[in-house]
């Protein structure tokens, strides 16, 4: 197994069950299930146990293994520089080890079937793919600036299409010149890979990156920080070479092209960092530079807020496989009430996923006429002049 | 057999029997005597008997400055010190020093090309040597090349005839002979005065001219005048124990300011009226002095309207930083201020 | 043992409580060289009636009991010597109550010392609890039963000395509080009521379960510094420490001896941290404390390290997140630690110990201790690193472990949260009529032996 040579370096110390302030549990399998098995510490110990062969893989085992969301606070936390940037390779390579030989979850292994067969994990027919740009006049792309990649969460599910349609006339309105790859888009790879099933994400990633090729993409605006992740860290070494932003990163250096609202009612947001634009790429900044110039907008800042957010859960592939729904714990209600418990009105996502999980929680809750799940492009949208007044290019 | 090198200190006892002002004493800024005393202080020292000075001297270098005759009155101090077993440290102190900037010997040949810039034992300092201020640098560090003048503080002139000349040796040897540069840019004050002030006070033989990084600098904001962002605001600077021994390169923070667009603030505690940072007097466990030192800099700093505090030397930054900080004045090297006219970033005070 | 896991299960829930290889395994062993010991069932309780229930059943099929906090303690003290139930306790980490004008903090027995910790920060800034220099997630309630120690024993004493008072559940399944929580509703001291609370602390788990402590807290000062004063003769380390102590100004004194770096073998450091509400208050403690070792200083035999601010931040830093990294010297994930407490004027001898196992065992060490009071005893660490891959590396931490906690006996020591084989170490130089009472009382309280057994036990 890769990464073997570090499993006995893990102290079991704890730092990577905690945020760098010890408010609170912020490893989410962790905060889930509440054994120790299901911390990071536990996961190494546990892996070195089998490739020590004292236990075997048991389906509690894939349980701990999977329930991990790659969310990097194990990361950022370790107490240990010369490992901690090596825990989550070691956690997916744990995962491989476990999909090359068959031994997973039923829904890990659904979901990858779902991948190969069709190129998402939704299980839906690629023509489905640009179904979320009716009513809009989005353009495939050809020679535009910018590729517009909405994912896979943006593409079939609801919530994520709103949030594509959201996104999309935001761009339009700042005058930027974009076009979408359409169905002949598949997955980023991102939750393949960190699921463990490389060999799966190199296939999706040559795919893109030969379609990326015929119509010489150069620069790439993503709608989730998953695929912000993938093509912008994974797939340079696969020959995939773009300048890649999230459309966060676009939409904070534009902003002085909106003009905004005479009246809107004052609201106070709270920010929720998405794993794979903060912990694993240091991308803080553009949301919070975006709602200091919104007028009205009193930002309110969570305990656990920067590279301490902790994970809405839905990463590692859970937003598909739901291992954590399973737990008795749920960190993504917790985190809606940590939401909450600023006296945020809003709850600003960054990300599909998040908005998603989150949304699912203030549901279930009941909390939906306290607090408010929103996109960041639906903030800003609901905060501008209606479309085409906005101001001309400086 | 190898003879070992004597490096004796160029001292002549006749000239301070001939001198009738004894600068080196009257001026000190930590220690008072009226002219009688100075001079008996002085024929003590220079004899080899006990004076209050080899205790109560800051080892601020400042007399190395004063005496018009560059009889080389703070080395002797050091001399005499060492010599009687005084220690203006407590030992395990100035044991550790010595042990934690020993030479590691893990130095290995390089390649350089001019500007090479000799970052001593900062290398937690590199970062800062980058274009466009330093044009295609080669930068050499490590504890091989440490320039070893802090023994000065420590009563360990030993230490100094013991290491330089390898010190040296290693920049010549490992560096810029085989690279046919004879050049060395000093980023820090310290190697500059150790090359033209210190080796030859001690007869240490230096076959590389030595640079002091603020010509460099100097020099470069000539040639990229046309993008300087000029600062526009009143600076203090903090000027070193080292440029004590290298006065005449005073002028070229001047120069630089100029050129960058910084008014320096007239204060007491300037140019020859300059104030030791008081990390040695720290060290001395001359704590309550090392306060006052301190505080008087910074208030005089802060009437005078400093918006930066400038810095030469690192080690008096690390132990200023904060303190100025608190102050509300930006804690800044001048290299960096450079830098950052430079690059339109210059950090607003 | 299925019939037990159906009974907790209808306890606590199916999904807290687990017999799965995976479970058993993690919960054998702890960070240290002490070997595994699997349980049967590992049950995490989210109630003080549900402890209870948990003893109960215990009890009835007379199964052993072991509480768990972190399991940070390194010298195995909640592995299952005898197989039973492991009761991770760390799903009961709310913190109840703090009152601010009594200085209290009234908290479940799962509650992290880092949770405490940034629950007052946040909501309490001028209060502050001792923390022990073990990683955030370690439980307040864990480091108070084994007499831990932390950041301000020097001002407070003993964690379980700063013990307000307990709710405890006995291995017959009463729940009991203990101090004035027993007749007040405030928990503000254990005296004047006859103090049962030594019952519980430094029995390793052998005599209840605590569910909720309450802890004395102190003024958490808005400015903070350290001296680290420094010599190279350890016989004079008692009186230097006894002269800083006297001054009564800090918080903490903590000296460290490390062979690592190079620059740092043979020195011996001690750190002095204090706190003040003005930079005035601060300079005056500073100044007073500095004056206590006046002498040393006059002498030239020692002296305070000239740090700069920015160096001064990994002393200040609590816990010292750095203490974990020596784990890793070895590359292997694991140390070993002695604590042994001890009268301050072992200290020469104490630090020629670690020295000599040190260098006849073949381990790395790290050393150093922690002053308790004023001067009234300190905490002499001895920490030696491991590789857990290597079992060689595992057996002369062992060994060195073995060797220091004989001689720190033998020396007139007491080994600190002694695992069982330490145990009998001190049993055998124990006054046998308080070893006749232990039992007695362990009988008394425990008459199934369930709880944590193996433990403070001869033979």
């Amino acid at each position: 197994m890769k990464y073997a040579e570090i499993l006995h370096r893990c102290f079991r110390c704890g730092y990577c069950k905690l945020p760098g302030n010890y408010i609170d549990f912020n490893c989410p399998a962790y905060a889930a299930f509440r054994f120790e098995t299901y911390s990071p510490g536990g996961r190494m110990w546990l892996l070195r146990a089998w490739q020590n062969q004292e236990i075997q893989p048991s389906k509690r085992f894939q349980e701990i293994l999977f329930s991990c969301t790659a969310c990097g606070n194990c990361v950022e936390q370790c107490a240990l520089p010369k490992i901690k940037d090596q825990l989550l390779l070691a956690f997916t390579a744990g995962k491989e080890e476990l999909v090359v030989s068959g031994r997973v979850p039923p829904a890990v292994r659904d979901c990858l079937t779902q991948w190969q067969k069709y190129g998402n994990p939704y299980g839906l027919a690629r023509k489905k793919r640009t179904d979320w740009t009716a009513g809009t006049d989005v353009q495939p792309f050809s020679d535009q600036e910018y590729l517009f990649f909405p994912g896979d969460v943006g593409a079939f599910d609801s919530r994520g299409q709103e949030i594509a349609r959201s996104v999309v006339s935001l761009l339009k309105d700042l005058g930027l010149s974009f076009g979408i790859l359409g169905n002949q888009e598949v997955s980023d790879g991102n939750e393949a890979n960190a699921m463990g099933e490389q060999d799966l994400f190199c296939l999706l990633a040559q795919e893109n990156i030969a379609h990326f090729k015929k119509l010489n993409v150069k620069k790439i605006i993503t709608l989730s920080p998953h695929g912000f992740n993938a093509l912008k860290n994974d797939y340079p070494a696969l020959g995939g070479v773009y300048e890649v932003f999230h459309y966060s990163q676009i939409v904070a250096a534009h902003m002085a092209k909106l003009s905004h609202r005479h009246s809107c009612p004052d609201v106070r947001v709270t920010i929720h960092d998405p794993c794979y634009l903060g912990r694993h790429n240091g991308e803080y900044q553009s949301i919070r530079n975006i709602l200091t110039v919104l007028p009205g907008v009193e930002i309110r800042e969570m305990d656990r807020t920067l590279q301490n957010a902790l994970c809405c859960g839905g990463g590692g592939g859970n937003l598909y496989t739901d291992i954590l729904g399973h737990a008795p714990e749920s960190p993504t209600r917790d985190r809606v009430i940590e939401a909450q418990n600023t006296g945020a009105d809003i709850l600003a996502v960054t990300c599909p996923t998040c908005a998603i999980m989150l949304g699912e929680a203030v549901k279930s809750l009941n909390m939906d006429r306290r607090l408010q799940v929103l996109e960041i492009s639906e903030i800003i949208n609901s905060r501008i002049e209606p479309r085409y007044h906005h101001l001309p290019d400086e | 057999m190898e003879a070992t090198t004597v490096y004796t200190l160029n001292f002549d006892p006749d000239v301070c029997e001939s001198c009738e002002t004894c600068d080196c004493l009257m001026k000190c800024q930590y220690m008072a005597f009226d002219l009688a005393e100075a001079k008996k202080e002085k024929d003590n020292i220079n004899r080899g008997k006990d004076s209050r000075v080899l205790i109560e001297c800051a080892t601020c270098y400042a007399c190395e400055a004063y005496c018009p005759a560059n009889n080389h009155p703070f080395y002797l101090i050091v001399e005499r010190q060492e010599e009687k077993g005084i220690l203006p440290a407590p030992a395990p102190i100035t044991r550790q020093q010595t042990l934690m900037m020993k030479p590691k010997g893990t130095i290995t040949p390089m390649r350089v090309s001019p500007p090479v810039i000799d970052m001593c034992y900062f290398p937690m300092l590199t970062d800062s040597i980058k274009e466009p201020l330093y044009e295609n640098p080669s930068i050499i560090v490590g504890s091989d090349i440490f320039c070893n003048i802090m023994w000065l503080h420590f009563a360990r002139n030993s230490v100094i005839r013991e290491q330089l000349p390898r010190a040296i040796d290693n920049i010549w040897h490992y560096y810029l002979r085989d690279s046919h540069v004879d050049e060395l840019i000093c980023f820090h004050d310290e190697c500059y005065a150790t090359f033209t002030h210190l080796a030859p006070a001690f007869n240490i033989p230096v076959p590389f001219k030595a640079v002091h990084v603020f010509e460099y600098i100097s020099g470069r904001l000539d040639e990229l005048k046309d993008i300087i962002e000029p600062v526009n605001a009143p600076v203090a600077y903090q000027r070193p124990c080292s440029n004590r021994l290298i006065p005449e390169t005073q002028h070229w923070v001047d120069d630089i300011f100029q050129k960058i667009g910084a008014q320096r603030v007239k204060r007491t505690y300037d140019r020859d009226n300059a104030l030791c940072c008081g990390q040695v007097l720290r060290a001395h466990q001359r704590e309550e002095m090392a306060d006052d030192v301190q505080n008087r800099n910074l208030e005089d700093m802060k009437a005078a309207g400093a918006v930066y505090c400038v810095f030469n030397c690192p080690a008096c930054m690390m132990a200023m930083a904060e303190p100025v900080a608190q102050k509300g004045i930006f804690p800044i090297h001048l290299s960096d201020l450079c830098q950052s006219t430079l690059q339109g970033d210059a950090p607003k005070g | 043992m299925q019939d037990i896991l159906k009974l907790l299960a209808d306890i606590v829930g199916p999904q807290f409580v687990s017999d799965s290889p995976e479970e058993k395994l993690i919960y054998a062993m702890d960070p240290g060289t002490m070997p595994p010991c699997e349980p049967d069932i590992v049950v995490m309780p989210g109630s003080t009636e549900e402890v209870q229930k948990i003893v109960q059943t215990a009890n009835t099929h007379a199964v052993p009991v072991v509480p768990l906090g972190a399991g940070l303690v390194l010298s195995g003290l909640s592995r299952p010597l005898k197989g039973g139930i492991v009761l991770d306790m760390k799903r009961m980490n709310q913190i109840l109550e703090i009152n601010e004008i009594s200085r209290y903090a009234l908290v479940e027995a799962g509650t992290s010392q880092g949770m405490l910790q940034a629950y007052l920060q946040k909501h309490f800034p001028n209060l502050k609890h001792s923390a022990p220099d073990a990683p955030p997630a370690a439980t307040v309630a864990g480091n108070v039963s084994i007499h831990g120690s932390g950041h301000l024993s020097h001002a407070g004493g003993f964690h379980s000395d700063m013990l307000n008072g307990l709710e405890v559940v006995l291995p017959t399944g009463e729940l009991v509080r203990i101090g004035s929580c027993a007749t007040s509703p405030y928990w503000f001291a254990r005296a004047p009521l006859p103090d049962l609370s030594g019952l519980f602390l430094g029995w390793a788990g052998t005599t209840g379960v605590i569910t909720k402590l309450a802890i004395k807290l102190y003024p958490s000062y808005p400015l903070n510094d350290v001296g680290v004063f420094v010599c190279e003769d350890a016989s004079l380390m008692p009186d230097i420490l006894y002269r800083i102590t006297g001054a009564q100004m800090a918080e903490d004194v903590t000296a460290w001896m490390t062979p690592k770096p190079d620059w740092a073998a043979s020195f011996l450091h001690c750190n002095v941290n204090y706190g003040a509400r003005t930079p005035k208050e601060l300079l005056w403690k500073r100044n007073l404390i500095r004056a206590s070792v006046e002498k040393y200083i006059n002498e030239k035999t020692g002296g305070f390290l000239p740090l700069p601010s920015m160096m001064k931040n990994r002393f200040l830093e609590v816990p010292a997140r750095q203490l974990s990294l020596f784990a890793d010297v070895r590359k292997g994930g694991g140390f070993e630690y002695v604590g042994a407490i001890m009268p301050v004027e072992l200290f020469p001898q104490a630090y020629d110990l670690g020295l000599d196992v040190s260098d006849s065992v073949g381990v790395n060490y790290s050393m150093g201790c922690r002053i308790i009071g004023v001067n009234h005893c300190m905490m002499f660490f001895y920490a030696y690193a491991f590789n857990r891959a290597d079992p060689r590396d595992v057996d002369r931490a062992q060994a060195a472990l073995e060797k220091t906690n004989r001689q720190v006996v033998d020396m007139g020591g007491i080994p600190w949260k002694a695992e069982a084989p330490a145990q009998k170490e001190i049993i055998r130089k124990m006054d046998p009529n308080m070893f006749a009472l232990m039992g007695r009382l362990r009988s008394t309280l425990d008459p199934n032996g369930i709880m944590n057994p193996g433990n403070w036990e001869e033979g």
